[in-house]
């Protein structure tokens, strides 16, 4: 009894210790962020409670950069990303789970092929092609959205993902309704689509997610600041702030806020997630 | 009546097919394409060099090293992102209070941008930042996180870690369910340790899925370059430069597109040879038609 105790206290000290390690981070940016201009953030020891809990420097941060633009365009392009991802791989993916029609396995196997080479070694021509497309936010700001979004806009790993949830439906239900004449638009959106909610959820949020936090991209196509997103325009505070600590974590800390509850608020989801979709790395 | 079903599925592919076609296929015919010309004389009229990028390439002292770190980058995340989340998972797993709340507080850095992530590092890892307090704590010389070329791949190694551990302890928890709870019982009655019993039975079982987030991870770490590009943009003296920040570099940097071209080549077999062993050693259910 005794051992089994000490076991199972031991186990919650270890996954504790690595809580708090998970947390530290960030904790250590707010605890910079709240310390006034009196107080040394070079403090040795250091301070983790600040003696002057101020929140001057979170106003000279939103007064000096756009964030609020930033969370803005950020949140504009993520849900782009998310209405174009859920569509077209809603639409993409009934076929290949529900219908037999000529060159399935081929274009199975090449949207299949898509997964394995990653954005990185394509963005060379992909950024050529997004400027032949006039799709650049110097032209005008909606132009520089479909830039962001548009080349993310279908992703192998939701056709496989709403796949795998049209193919658990049993094919009585279609068949029923083709009895009832529906038509294929109809047995989409009226009977198979809604039947697969938990999953267009889950590649809705992991869209979310992954859009929200993209850099590379954004970094590349984006020219002017009006339209950079929380990461481009944070790394880019960031650099221009380098020596001044207290207003980098502050800009960090508010960027954080927006994430952390739309996490809270759908937790349940991103473990549903995890046990759906493996496969994006 | 074949026709019009299969005009029906096609319609249903169209839109997907037509972004597919041009941001992948395209782009990707295109890569090849680029990778036999030469840039650097004229960006609008690039001269036809054949295999010339990619032999300079593999004559470029820094490219060699370029690709030295990145396996070296690899090696550092992949074990460690293999084995510490399975452990935790099956902490986790036996815990019956705070559960929730526990996964939520590890899962946390999965959801943040990589890019604040490194700013909270670069922060931590100041000269006189809170890292360096515990080194002298300990009674070590403070180390040059981001500037001693012998520590600036480990600090880079320790964020992508920091950001993934969350993210495969969840596929770990997940699979965990689908251990049969007799095989635990049956070995408790011979009495086997904790120990044991997930040597004997928990690990064997989850073979495929460790087999899975070990190409992930693998994978992912070939794609690195927001923790890189925040903290050292590739220094010093190159230390941190992997195959991706070195494409990035010659692309939009240097305006070299050809040797990037070439670059993005070399790196696609790379992950190929990743992805397909995954495919097809491990997951040749899941893509089942």
């Amino acid at each position: 009894m005794i051992k089994k105790i000490l076991k199972s206290s031991l186990s919650h000290l270890i996954i504790i210790f690595i809580c708090i390690l998970s947390v530290v981070p960030f904790l250590w940016l707010l605890s910079t962020a709240l310390k006034g201009r009196a107080e040394n953030i070079f403090a040795y020891p250091p301070v983790f409670i600040p003696k002057d809990i101020t929140l001057e420097n979170f106003k000279e941060v939103l007064k000096l950069v756009p964030i609020l633009r930033y969370i803005l365009n950020s949140l504009i392009v993520a849900i782009m990303a998310v209405v174009l991802n859920v569509v077209f791989a809603g639409l993409a993916s009934y076929p290949l789970a529900r219908m037999n029609f000529k060159g399935k396995k081929i274009i199975f196997f090449a949207i299949l092929a898509t997964i394995m080479v990653p954005f990185q070694t394509l963005m060379v021509p992909i950024y050529m092609i997004v400027l032949k497309l006039n799709l650049i936010d110097s032209y005008s700001t909606f132009r520089g959205y479909l830039g962001l979004v548009l080349p993310f806009a279908v992703s192998a790993f939701g056709i496989f993902l709403l796949r795998q949830a049209f193919l658990a439906i049993p094919k009585e239900i279609e068949e029923s309704a083709v009895v009832d004449g529906c038509n294929s638009l109809q047995i989409f959106f009226r009977i198979l689509f809604p039947m697969i909610k938990p999953q267009v959820a889950v590649l809705a949020i992991f869209t979310f997610i992954s859009s929200w936090g993209d850099f590379l991209w954004p970094s590349i196509v984006l020219t002017s600041e009006k339209l950079y997103t929380l990461p481009v325009g944070i790394n880019n505070m960031s650099s221009n702030f380098g020596a001044d600590y207290r207003l980098v974590a502050s800009g960090a800390i508010i960027s954080l806020v927006p994430i952390i509850i739309f996490f809270l608020l759908l937790q349940k989801y991103f473990i549903k997630g995890s046990q759906d979709g493996a496969i994006k790395g | 009546m074949e026709f019009k079903k299969n005009i029906t599925a096609y319609l249903f592919l169209l839109p997907a097919g037509i972004f597919l076609v041009l941001f992948f296929f395209i782009p990707f015919i295109q890569t090849i394409y680029l990778s036999f010309f030469d840039f650097s004389k004229s960006a609008y009229n690039p001269d036809f060099v054949q295999f010339q990028n990619y032999i300079s390439l593999i004559k470029s002292p820094l490219f060699l090293k370029t690709i030295k770190n990145t396996f070296y980058f690899l090696i550092l995340c992949v074990p460690i992102l293999v084995i510490f989340p399975l452990f935790l998972a099956i902490l986790i797993n036996n815990i019956v209070k705070l559960k929730t709340f526990y996964k939520v507080l590890i899962y946390l850095p999965v959801i943040v941008s990589t890019v604040i992530i490194a700013i909270a590092f670069k922060w931590l890892y100041a000269p006189y930042g809170l890292l360096n307090y515990f080194v002298r704590l300990l009674g070590f010389e403070p180390v040059g996180w981001l500037t001693d070329t012998h520590f600036s791949m480990i600090s880079v190694a320790i964020v992508t870690i920091f950001r993934g551990i969350g993210y495969y302890m969840m596929i770990y928890l997940s699979a965990l369910l689908s251990v049969p709870n007799e095989l635990y019982e049956a070995i408790e009655v011979d009495g086997a340790s904790e120990f044991k019993k997930h040597m004997v039975i928990t690990i064997p079982h989850l073979m495929p899925i460790i087999a899975l987030v070990s190409t992930i991870s693998s994978i992912s770490a070939l794609k690195a370059f927001s923790e890189i590009y925040v903290m050292t943009k590739g220094g010093p003296l190159d230390s941190t430069m992997t195959i991706v920040y070195y494409i990035y570099k010659y692309a939009f940097e240097n305006l070299d597109l050809g040797l990037a071209s070439a670059g993005s080549v070399i790196l696609l077999f790379i992950i190929l040879g990743f992805s397909l062993l995954n495919i097809f050693v491990f997951e040749r259910d899941k893509y089942k038609i």
